[in-house]
């Protein structure tokens, strides 16, 4: 029998070199007589391991890490094909530390199986969601997600019980589900790893949303950046459709339509997103009308981020009170959280709620991988706050980093070390909200301009505390005057840098009373 | 570099007909004329306007607010290089830096590989772990 061996096809590992290890692979068995099966996987999500081949043995599935092109001779020269020695092995990658401390319920399949085979999805769990909606019927779907506490992964963490109630009841002679893959959050990959890895897990939890608020067409709306997450979920539709899940006369009645958004950040926020997908500038629009009463071409419409969707066929199968007994205060279940930046084991850590910043950080992400101390650490994208290790006993829950003037967004963590120019970052943070706006509203589109003006004057001595006065003021007028959180939350980034990295703001030295008080 | 086509109004026209039956196909149109010659004209436009029964002006404020479509086409390889916080942790400046006056770069915010940058696109395919020699070399093969 052919030796089964992983690559992974997940843009993680392609843009390391996975085509040219597989490409290596075949030769040296082709050279040794060997029969192999290469199968492309999608990524477990630890980075710094792609490329992680793997190899089937007696002993389970034996992981090499990370390997190159070049390394391969020596690879199968050590005995690769029967998981023999080598300083790249790493043994069964789920015994290493980095997976072992992992709750995987969204992500189970990830990196396992041959994310384009319906046939392994199946065999791995997929599809008993699916099966348990059809029987709980529409009433019986929004009553399990809702009492499984689950609450948006896109950001704003809003119930999506609710949300999926209000659609449901919402009068429209059409409805439609969006998925939101545009995730462009630094730091952040979830969606991208799920995607790639795992598609039909994405279309499982886009037909259960639709038979639940009674939606017979999907978006999924996959930002451009991410060429083979695309291309992913394009050849998964395909095989759900001449497998009858996707057809006019499926059960339920479903079809999905993957778009392609076009560099703009700010069609991530849901109603810039249904513009676009409209045809139009992606400005986001006033609420009222909630995209729940008038959404895509003005009819009612559930709009989750793909982590989101991607939760409810384990908590329809898994049952909705276990998920929720996962978790810390009121935030339920478990998070894909993204560790990010210079970290030593960076890649994907899905953990129930309540886990401290520190422990990710230090603990699973292993400290950074420069060796030069942590600095700081940005939770929850361009708008998420820097955090200081004074903080990181704060538990990851949407409450507690929200009482600590932060946010979890969805579930990025960069770390910065010791050498980052502070100032440079709330900088950057105006600069990127001046680029990136709609340019609706006054605060975000001149704000955000002037908050690079004033925090350029900073750096360079001008009247400092005047200015640091303005800017306080500014991002007080940004905070309160603008319609969306692009405007509304670069002040986040921008004052936890000035409130606790004050020396970096030319502060004489550094007020540590000051800066471990809390927003 | 990249293989674009001349523009040609029979190409344009078959590339709406392919579309005018989505719901909201204005975007797909314009992405799949971006791809198939490297920019999106301004003949094109009122071609598009015409079928889709929009504005010049509305088509072209469409195509203005979104990085990825070009009113003219690039020279030579698109290099796409993450600028976002991630990165930049990881030394993206650095590497900029590095490379300056040698190649052209054009700023993307995030390519959803924030555990391994710095990272780019080139010409659309994505590559990570990069160096300033491996970016010269990529940009140069
Ligand atoms: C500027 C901006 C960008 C956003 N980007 C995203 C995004 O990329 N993905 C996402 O799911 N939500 C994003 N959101 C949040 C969405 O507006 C919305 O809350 C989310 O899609 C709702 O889905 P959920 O309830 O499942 O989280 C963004 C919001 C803002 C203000
Ligand atoms: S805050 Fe900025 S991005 Fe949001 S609506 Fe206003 S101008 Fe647009
Ligand atoms: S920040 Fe550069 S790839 Fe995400």
């Amino acid at each position: 029998m052919a030796i089964r061996l992983y690559v992974p096809a997940d843009t993680a590992a392609v843009a390391v070199g996975a085509d040219d290890v597989a490409r290596a692979l075949a030769a040296e068995a082709r050279q040794a007589g060997v029969e192999i099966l290469i199968v492309r996987n999608g990524s477990r999500g630890a980075f710094e391991l792609e490329t992680l081949v793997e190899v089937e043995t007696a002993l389970g599935r034996i992981g090499y890490g990370p390997v190159y092109a070049e390394d391969v001779p020596g690879l199968v020269a050590a005995g690769l094909f029967e998981g023999g020695a080598h300083p790249k092995r790493v043994g069964r990658p789920e015994d290493l530390p980095f997976f072992a401390c992992q709750t995987r319920l969204t992500f189970v399949r990830c990196g396992i199986i041959n994310p384009q085979s319906l046939d392994a999805y199946l065999a791995h769990g997929g599809g008993e969601g699916l099966a348990t909606a059809r029987a709980l019927g529409p009433a019986g779907v929004i009553e399990a997600v809702t009492r499984s506490g689950l609450r948006g992964r896109g950001g704003a963490g809003f119930p999506s019980g609710i949300k999926w109630r209000t659609v449901a009841d919402a009068p429209g002679p059409r409805k439609y589900v969006v998925c939101n893959a545009d995730e462009g959050d630094s730091g952040t990959f979830a969606d991208r790893l799920l995607m790639e890895g795992d598609p039909f897990l994405m279309i499982e939890g886009m037909i259960i949303a639709g038979l639940a608020v009674g939606a017979a067409k999907g978006f999924i709306y996959i930002r451009s950046e991410y060429p083979l997450a695309i291309t992913a979920m394009e050849r998964a539709i395909e095989t759900a459709r001449a497998a009858g899940w996707l057809a006019a006369d499926s059960d339920p009645a479903f079809d999905i339509e993957v778009r392609v958004g076009a560099g703009a950040y700010v069609c991530g926020e849901e109603t810039a997103l249904l513009e676009s997908l409209e045809g139009r500038r992606g400005q986001v629009r006033a609420k009222p009308p909630l995209p729940a009463h008038k959404g895509l071409f003005g009819q009612p419409t559930v709009i989750n981020n793909c982590l989101s969707l991607a939760a409810v066929p384990h908590i329809l199968a898994g049952g909705a009170h276990l998920y929720a007994s996962h978790g810390h205060g009121r935030s339920h279940g478990t998070m894909p959280i993204q560790l990010a930046g210079d970290i030593r084991n960076g890649g994907l850590v899905e953990v129930p709620f309540g886990i401290s910043l520190g422990e990710l950080v230090d603990g699973i992400g292993g400290g950074t991988l420069s060796g030069r101390p942590v600095r700081a650490v940005q939770v929850g994208g361009p708008l998420g706050a820097f955090f200081p290790r004074r903080l990181f006993d704060t538990p990851f829950d949407y409450e507690a980093f929200a009482a600590r003037g932060g946010l979890i967004g969805h579930g990025g963590v960069v770390v910065f070390s010791e050498g980052i120019d502070m100032a440079a970052q709330a900088r950057f943070a105006m600069e990127f909200c001046a680029i990136e706006s709609c340019g609706k509203c006054t605060p975000c589109r001149i704000g955000a301009v002037r908050g690079v003006e004033v925090i350029d004057k900073i750096r360079a001595g001008q009247a400092r505390e005047a200015n640091i006065a303005v800017l306080t003021d500014l991002c007080e007028t940004m905070k309160f005057g603008s319609l969306c959180a692009l405007g509304g939350f670069t002040p986040y980034p921008v004052m936890s840098a000035l409130t606790h990295f004050p020396e970096d703001f030319g502060a004489l030295a550094p007020a540590p009373e000051l800066a471990g008080q809390e927003a | 570099m990249t293989q674009s086509a001349i523009w040609s109004p029979e190409r344009t026209v078959e590339i709406i007909a392919a579309h005018a039956h989505r719901e909201g196909p204005l975007l797909p149109i314009l992405h799949d004329i971006q791809g198939a010659f490297g920019h999106v004209p301004h003949d094109a436009v009122s071609i598009i306007a015409g079928a889709l029964n929009l504005s010049r002006a509305e088509v072209h404020g469409v195509i203005s607010f979104y990085h990825d479509f070009h009113a003219a086409p690039a020279e030579g390889r698109v290099i796409k290089l993450c600028r976002a916080e991630a990165c930049q942790a990881r030394g993206v400046e650095a590497l900029a830096a590095a490379v300056e006056g040698r190649i052209a770069l054009e700023p993307v915010y995030c390519l959803g590989l924030c555990a391994s940058g710095p990272a780019a696109m080139i010409d659309g395919r994505l590559v990570a772990r990069l160096t300033a020699e491996r970016l010269i070399q990529l940009a140069e093969a």
